[in-house]
């Protein structure tokens, strides 16, 4: 059997999973709900894997494409297709394997809950919207998974719905993000409009052999290529969570923790990395949106890694380091460097997504306590997740040897290349995640354990079924860096596999990546010892036995600059000032005003009139036929007099 | 002297709007039964003075017609009448507003 | 002579119409009638259809009108009381109306024939032999369907009469 042909399985299965879950199963069948909540995704990533291995042996880097069907409506028309390439590969890979691993971690963090069935179906939609999405031939598949992630994001976030803040988070998470898709569905109508297609290969065809065409003047003195990549960093801007509207997703962790972890963290806020990857033919013909995305990627890398330094709750840490992880990727994206974007996606995937579950782990023993405040000295106590998790914190610190510390050299490389300042600020925010995660580490599983006497009683090991996809996902986040470009080697698997999808425009060739072996030296080194400043000021001021002492100090110290880390730059507050409460005043206006007054008025009216014709004509029906008859009588009049004279 | 036809005509509304007001005021339904039959007697009226007009038996053929069927439409009526009055004891249109709601 | 006759059968159908319309008694209503079909047989007559007068005395009120006066003295009708819900509003625009109907159509009548002069009559046209003629040859296919329409009255009669009657036992029944 040909593993290529089953593309379309891949997705459908896990949707096939959220029906039955959905549908058909009891809440009492809990069993049933687990095999077939994991079992979807068991077979889905069965069937990725033996489709990758397929494809990576007997045709790696060639472009597979099945239509499943042709929507066609008048002159539009759009196959519902499914692509494989390298891009789509990996990332099904990384989507099947991580979300596979998380769907087992939920069996044991999810076991208590009164809503499992209902978890399972949602996470079941939301892993076949992911992959509806990575492996959609065209942007019109891409959008309906896009749009499918989004859903089940919302409805995973609100998953909690009996409580006040979940449904609010959820409601927010979606509302920002309208406002990423709708500029996304601009640039798609701006797409098909220039192009007439919104296949992936037929856009790419069309500017390869015609550049031209794409730099052309469009509207608002951008090019063709300018406005869609701008319309479409838009969209990735909302729903990868970068400035401005990264707000929704710290709120987000109101959700169950396995759920931060697949969707707030691996993948799905990941998707707007994907987009750009998959778009750069387009990015590279609008290099001065390549800047912007460049810029607001630093810029919420370092912008993020400061508010994490002063979060008290663990998964707060998580959200903002995510936003900041995120911003790495779109400055790699930015400046050409889309290789390295995807690896440090893939790599982020891993070691972010054992975070999440690690601090789960931790969660769950502590019975719902988030503060690290009142966490401490938990190593003892959950000796698998300190360990799985200390890996995943040096993976994402830099330390070298573990998979962070080689895609993130890749991007510093590969900003290095276009611009020292945003080098220096991805070095610099380097540092700060070395710290704020060393921070995390040592609030949490060092010193002396500061929660109530009870939690102190049922602290607990989590089950296998927990701490095995924890170990996975930490040998994970400490190999997945070889598949990338290895310092001081020409060993660069990735870049190999990945040359394909990179498109090469003539005219736009991007310049050779290689520097000499001194500069690649200076470079490691720096961010090495970045790495290596952030652990140490952090251990320097939340070390061993120190507590909460040093960080109290610290804030101490420079109280205002901590109360403005504290509360996350007041962005929240100040969005409220001038977007919300005018939307809100206006929406109040429209309530009052157009709705009660002039639209409902109207209907009063309407019904007062109506009501009054009724009680007038009332007393004509009297039921007696002789009124009827007069009636009648005059009606003959009437017409007799029209037609006589 | 000849009387002129014009006469018959008026005299035929006139009757026919007499009966006309029979119809409506009446309340005992066979009055205004009877009050139709004045109708169409003066209906008649006006066929056999047409028909004297224009030296056409047309008219009289129609009055014979009318005629029967006014005799079947007595028939059928009456027989009407009958029922109501079986089920309700009364034959006054004002209590037989069946029409309303 | 011949105007001297019309006044008086037109005199007689006039006054004789209002009584039907105005009296309260169903009786006096249906013997007045029978007085004004007996004047307009006349007019009939003065029109040259001694045919239509003969069908309107025997078919008129030897045969539909005695019909009318058995049933109001099976049903025992009495007179109309005056004061059940007497309804101004409808007899006033029913005079009104039929007043405003009626002086229209006179007018309009007497507008187009104020002049007409009939044509003298002639023996064709007043003979029975000629209107035998016209009814069994020209209107054949009529006259037997009203023969069939006059039977067909007469079964759904006796069938609506007496159907509602066993209904009404029905109910009594129960």
């Amino acid at each position: 059997m040909n593993a290529l042909e089953l593309l379309w399985l891949i997705p459908l299965l896990p949707f096939a999973g959220a029906a039955v879950n959905g549908i058909l199963v009891r809440n009492s069948q809990k069993g049933l709900a687990t095999a077939v909540g994991i079992g979807a995704p068991g077979l889905s990533l069965l069937v990725a894997l033996a489709a990758l291995w397929q494809y990576s042996t007997t045709r790696p880097g060639e472009t597979i494409q099945q239509a499943v069907y042709v929507w066609t409506t008048g002159g539009f028309s759009v196959d519902i297709a499914f692509r494989l390439d390298p891009l789509s590969a990996v990332m099904t890979f990384v989507v099947t394997l991580v979300g596979f691993l998380i769907h087992v971690y939920s069996v044991g963090y999810m076991g208590h809950e009164p809503g499992y069935r209902r978890f399972f179906a949602f996470m079941n939609l939301f892993m076949g919207a992911m992959l509806l999405l990575v492996l959609g031939a065209n942007y019109l598949v891409m959008f309906v998974g896009w749009e499918g992630v989004g859903l089940c994001s919302y409805l995973l976030i609100g998953f909690y719905f009996e409580e006040e803040f979940p449904p609010y988070a959820g409601k927010k998470a979606f509302v920002v993000n309208r406002i990423g898709d709708f500029a996304f569905l601009v640039g798609l109508f701006a797409l098909f409009a220039t192009f007439g297609t919104l296949d992936f290969a037929g856009i790419e065809a069309q500017v390869l052999a015609d550049p031209a065409s794409a730099t052309a003047p469009y509207v608002f003195g951008f090019s063709v290529a300018g406005f869609v990549t701008l319309c479409l960093f838009i969209g990735a801007v909302g729903k990868s969570a970068q400035i401005p509207l990264y707000v929704w997703l710290p709120d987000a962790m109101a959700g169950p923790t396995p759920v931060s972890a697949l969707i707030h963290a691996a993948t799905m806020v990941t998707a707007g990395v994907y987009m750009v990857a998959r778009s750069n033919i387009l990015y590279q013909l609008a290099p001065e949106i390549s800047t912007v995305v460049a810029v607001v990627g630093a810029a919420t890398a370092i912008f993020a890694a400061t508010i994490g330094l002063a979060q008290n709750d663990i998964k707060k840490v998580l959200a903002y380091s995510t936003v900041s992880q995120l911003g790495y990727m779109f400055l790699a994206a930015g400046v050409g460097a889309y290789v390295a974007a995807i690896f440090h996606l893939a790599t982020h995937a891993f070691f972010k997504a054992l975070l999440f579950l690690g601090s789960g782990s931790v969660i769950h023993a502590m019975g719902g306590e988030q503060d690290m405040r009142k966490m401490g000295g938990l190593r003892r106590h959950l000796p698998w997740t300190y360990r799985t998790f200390l890996v995943g914190t040096l993976a994402i610190s830099g330390v070298p040897l573990l998979a962070g510390f080689f895609s993130k050299d890749a991007i510093l490389a590969g900003a290095w290349e276009r611009s020292p300042a945003l080098w220096a600020i991805g070095l610099v925010t380097a540092g700060l995640t070395a710290c704020y995660m060393l921070r995390a580490v040592l609030m949490t599983f060092f010193g002396k354990f500061r929660g109530t006497k009870e939690q102190a009683h049922h602290l607990h090991e989590s089950p296998a079924v927990m701490t095995v996809p924890l170990g996975i996902l930490a040998v994970g986040a400490v190999v997945a860096g070889y598949a990338g470009k290895i310092p001081f080697t020409h060993l660069d698997w990735l870049g190999g596999f990945f040359a394909p999808v990179i498109a090469v425009i003539p005219g736009h060739e991007a310049q050779a990546g290689h520097h000499g072996l001194a500069l690649e030296a200076l470079l490691v080194s720096a961010s090495i010892a970045a790495a290596g400043i952030g652990l140490l000021v952090a251990w320097r001021i939340w070390g061993r036995n120190r507590g909460l002492d040093g960080g109290s100090a610290w804030a101490a110290r420079f109280p205002r600059i901590h109360h403005l880390l504290e509360n996350k730059y007041f962005v929240d507050e100040i969005y409220d000032r001038i977007v919300v409460r005018p939307l809100a005043a206006i929406a109040r206006a429209c309530w009052k005003v157009v709705d009660i007054l002039i639209i409902d008025g109207a209907l009063h009216v309407g019904a007062f009139v109506t009501e009054m014709t009724g009680d007038l004509g009332r007393f004509s029906t009297t039921g007696n036929v002789r009124n009827y008859a007069l009636y009648f009588f005059a009606g003959v009049l009437i017409l007799f007099w029209w037609m006589i004279f | 002297m000849s009387v002129p036809i014009a006469w018959y005509l008026v005299l035929a509304a006139a009757l026919f709007c007499i009966g006309t007001v029979g119809a409506l005021t009446r309340r005992n339904g066979i009055a205004i039964f009877l009050s139709i039959e004045l109708m169409l007697n003066a209906a008649n009226l006006t066929l056999a003075a047409y028909s004297r007009l224009l030296d056409d038996r047309t008219g009289q053929m129609v009055v014979f017609f009318a005629l029967a069927v006014a005799a079947a439409e007595a028939a059928v009526g009456l027989a009407l009448f009958i029922a109501i009055y079986r089920l309700r004891r009364t034959i006054d249109l004002n209590r037989i507003n069946l029409l309303r709601w | 002579m011949e105007l001297a006759i019309f006044i008086v059968f037109a005199v007689t159908a006039l006054v004789s119409s209002i009584v039907v319309v105005a009296h309260r008694s169903p009786v006096h209503s249906t013997l007045s009638l029978v007085v004004t079909l007996l004047a307009t047989a006349g007019l009939f007559i003065l029109l040259g259809s001694p045919f239509l007068a003969a069908l309107q005395v025997l078919l008129y009120t030897g045969a539909i009108l005695v019909l009318f006066l058995f049933v109001i003295m099976l049903l025992n009708i009495q007179r109309e009381r005056a004061s059940s819900a007497r309804s101004p509003l409808q007899t006033w625009g029913a005079l009104v109306g039929a007043f405003v109907l009626a002086g229209a159509v006179s007018r309009l009548l007497w507008d187009a024939h104020a002049e007409s002069v009939a044509p003298p009559l002639t023996e064709t046209f007043v003979s029975l032999r000629g209107v035998a003629d016209q009814l069994f040859t020209t209107y054949l296919l009529p006259f037997e369907m009203i023969g069939l329409l006059l039977l067909l009255a007469v079964v759904v009669a006796g069938w609506v009469a007496k159907r509602v009657r066993a209904e009404a036992d029905e109910e009594s029944a129960e």
